[in-house]
């Protein structure tokens, strides 16, 4: 925390900052409000604005595909389960929902186990707390320049390993921080850009396999429990439609 | 546009500029929906008016009533603001700002012409396509504060209706960014220079079947006519909104309107060459002189200026369709608007996809091939290649500049 502070001391605080404070606490304090609202309904409204707020923070971070997937799913999966709860619950007698002391010491404790673990796990991370990466890169890439002109000055060749390693120093520099949801994106229709960068070379098989047997898997599940519920309907004796 | 102010001013007061930037597109894009409904409100009386063959406003604002919009905003402005006495007192004067703010926040993402966008985005149809989602938000929460069962019934119906037809219409803009290779809206718009017969709609047979699908989940989608049977304001007590009055009642008229413009310029980007007119002046003016027009500032903001005038003349036209349809067909009922959902559009739109899949993938060649048309401009580049072509360069550099201190060397 301390760490925290100070690096937001001896940096100069830039817009981005800034908002990213604002959208933080209002995610922060809008989860605080899904905890201790009564209301169904204000409740599943806070938990929708904390989700939002979540996926302005990835925003923030460049991360657009994963805040626009945040927004998709998560937000308006919540929206789907507001209209449940209004539809199901909205009567006098469930609308409030009392949280008794055993649950809020219960929720305490996972919830400050798992703030504890996180903390830990983003300052772990030094890339995260470094703001030198476009100067890394561009060291790193600027050496390697030197050395391959040393290589050419004293006579001899560019191999093609060395073109190679000199696209990807030229890639990092240029494409600034990395954003790994376009490469899980590519792996999942079978293109490994962590892994060379050519479509022939060895190792891109991607996890479209995998992936495609999880929804095959899932889609089973589905049909399975609507074929249950109906056949249920069927012996009742009632005619189905 | 942040870049540009943060020029004039001296370093270390950079977030002055783009905080300048931001409150000016901000400005401009709650202009779009504030112009757009004004423009709209009105034009709607006046083309009701022709179809119902009466003359619709004629008095404020001389011969044409051209001022009825803003003695109707006046009107609302000076209402009574009514809060129903069981109604959820945050919830329900939260709800119009929700909707409001929805359908805003997808403008965020809308380009206007190449390059002018708020918030280059390299995923922008998806993010417009998640947000869109979202207006229902505002109406359930709307319905359910009220306190009332009417309005409890319209929300329930008007979710039900928008969350079915969110599955064609996602099924429907995949099938242009199929095409495209992207879902950068910008370079969507940028593939289609050139000639009219460079727009996707006249790309294959298929994908001018998917935007009659298109058209058709996105009236329902933003309530309109002939699927408002959520709102019915002739028949039913006007759906989730009947508890609203005055200012509120209005700013949910205007996140509808704003609606019908996004998914109009939506379709505008996506089908119809976005904000390339069906000439190409500017851009074969570009490509002629490119040393004299090509890098010129003052004439690549002039063609975008022409982009803007074109986008809004093709949403215009969509809107004034949407119109057109809404005083012409009779309300559907209930199960007639899930059943053209999910018996009609949602298979077309998956054939249709496919369709397109298989005219890709089988190398049929598109119809805008077999046209004479202009030579694209920017032909769909490998991505894989760019950290190569790069290193190239980086290598010929190096080459020439140890060549250089050879020869140096040598003398």
């Amino acid at each position: 925390m301390i760490g925290l502070l100070a690096s937001a001391a001896e940096a100069s605080i830039n817009w981005h900052t800034v908002i990213f404070y604002v959208t933080a606490l209002v995610a922060c304090g809008f989860a605080v409000l899904v905890a201790t609202t009564n209301n169904i309904v204000r409740m599943a409204f806070a938990l929708i604005v904390c989700l939002a707020a979540a996926s302005g923070l990835l925003f923030l971070a460049g991360a657009y595909f994963v805040g626009a997937m945040q927004l998709m799913i998560y937000v308006g999966g919540t929206v789907v389960l507001l209209i449940f709860g209004v539809m199901l619950t909205a009567q006098k007698a469930f609308i409030t929902m009392q949280t008794k002391g055993g649950d809020w010491i219960l929720g305490l404790l996972v919830g400050g186990t798992l703030l504890a673990i996180l903390v830990q796990l983003a300052f772990l991370v030094p890339q995260w707390q470094s703001s030198d990466y476009q100067a890394k890169a561009d060291k790193n890439l600027a050496t390697y320049v030197e050395k391959l002109e040393q290589q050419l000055a004293d006579g001899q060749e560019i191999t093609q390993p060395q073109r190679d390693e000199l696209a990807r120093l030229e890639t990092l520099a240029t494409d600034g921080m990395p954003q790994r949801t376009g490469e899980i994106g590519l792996a999942l229709v079978g293109v490994r850009a962590d892994q060379g960068t050519r479509p022939d070379e060895k190792g891109l098989a991607g996890y479209l396999l995998p992936f495609e047997i999880v929804s095959i898997h899932l889609l089973v599940v589905l049909v399975g429990a609507a074929f249950l519920a109906r056949a249920k309907r069927h012996h009742a004796g009632g005619t189905t439609r | 546009m942040g870049e540009y102010f943060a020029g004039w001013l001296p370093s270390g007061w950079d977030f002055l500029g783009y905080t300048l930037a931001a409150f000016v597109q901000a400005f401009l894009l709650v202009n779009v929906i504030a112009l757009g409904a004004f423009v709209f409100i009105w034009a709607e009386r006046k083309v009701s008016g022709r179809i119902q063959d009466r003359l619709g406003p004629t008095r404020t604002g001389g011969a044409f009533g051209w001022l009825q919009s803003l003695a109707d905003g006046i009107k609302l402005l000076s209402k009574e603001d009514l809060m129903p006495k069981d109604a959820d007192p945050i919830l329900f004067r939260i709800a119009p700002y929700v909707s409001f703010a929805a359908s805003f926040a997808a403008f965020m993402a809308l380009p206007f012409a190449s390059g002018w966008v708020a918030l280059p985005l390299n995923i922008g149809l998806f993010f417009l396509v998640a947000v869109l989602g979202l207006e229902v938000f505002g109406v359930i929460l709307a319905g359910y504060s009220s306190g009332s069962k009417w309005s409890l019934f319209g929300a329930m119906r008007q979710a039900a209706q928008v969350v079915s037809y969110e599955v064609p219409l996602g099924i429907c803009v995949v099938v242009p960014l199929m095409i495209c290779g992207t879902m950068d809206l910008v370079a969507i718009g940028d593939q289609q220079r050139g000639w009219f017969t460079n727009w996707l709609i006249f790309h294959d047979p298929f994908i001018f079947v998917v935007f009659w699908v298109y058209f058709t989940c996105a009236v329902a989608s933003v309530n309109r006519a002939p699927f408002d049977l959520a709102e019915a304001e002739s028949e039913l007590v006007a759906g989730f909104l009947t508890e609203y009055s005055g200012m509120r009642w209005s700013l949910f008229f205007m996140a509808e309107y704003g609606s019908m413009i996004l998914v109009s310029i939506l379709a505008a980007i996506l089908f119809f060459g976005g904000w390339n007119g069906p000439i190409p002046v500017f851009s074969s003016m570009m490509d002629a002189y490119p040393n004299y027009f090509g890098n010129c500032w003052w004439f690549s903001t002039f063609a975008n200026m022409a982009g803007v005038l074109n986008i809004l003349i093709k949403a215009s036209v969509g809107v004034i369709a949407m119109m057109w349809i809404r005083w012409t067909f009779p309300r559907l009922r209930v199960d007639q608007v899930i059943t053209m959902c999910l018996k009609y559009c949602v298979p077309i739109a998956a054939v249709c996809l496919l369709g397109v899949m298989f005219w890709t993938a089988l190398g049929v060649p598109f119809l805008n091939d077999l046209v004479p048309a202009h030579d694209r401009s920017l032909v769909r580049e490998g991505w894989m290649d760019e950290g190569d072509r790069r290193a190239d360069r980086r290598i010929e550099m190096i080459e020439q500049k140890v060549a250089a201190s050879q020869e140096g060397g040598v003398e």
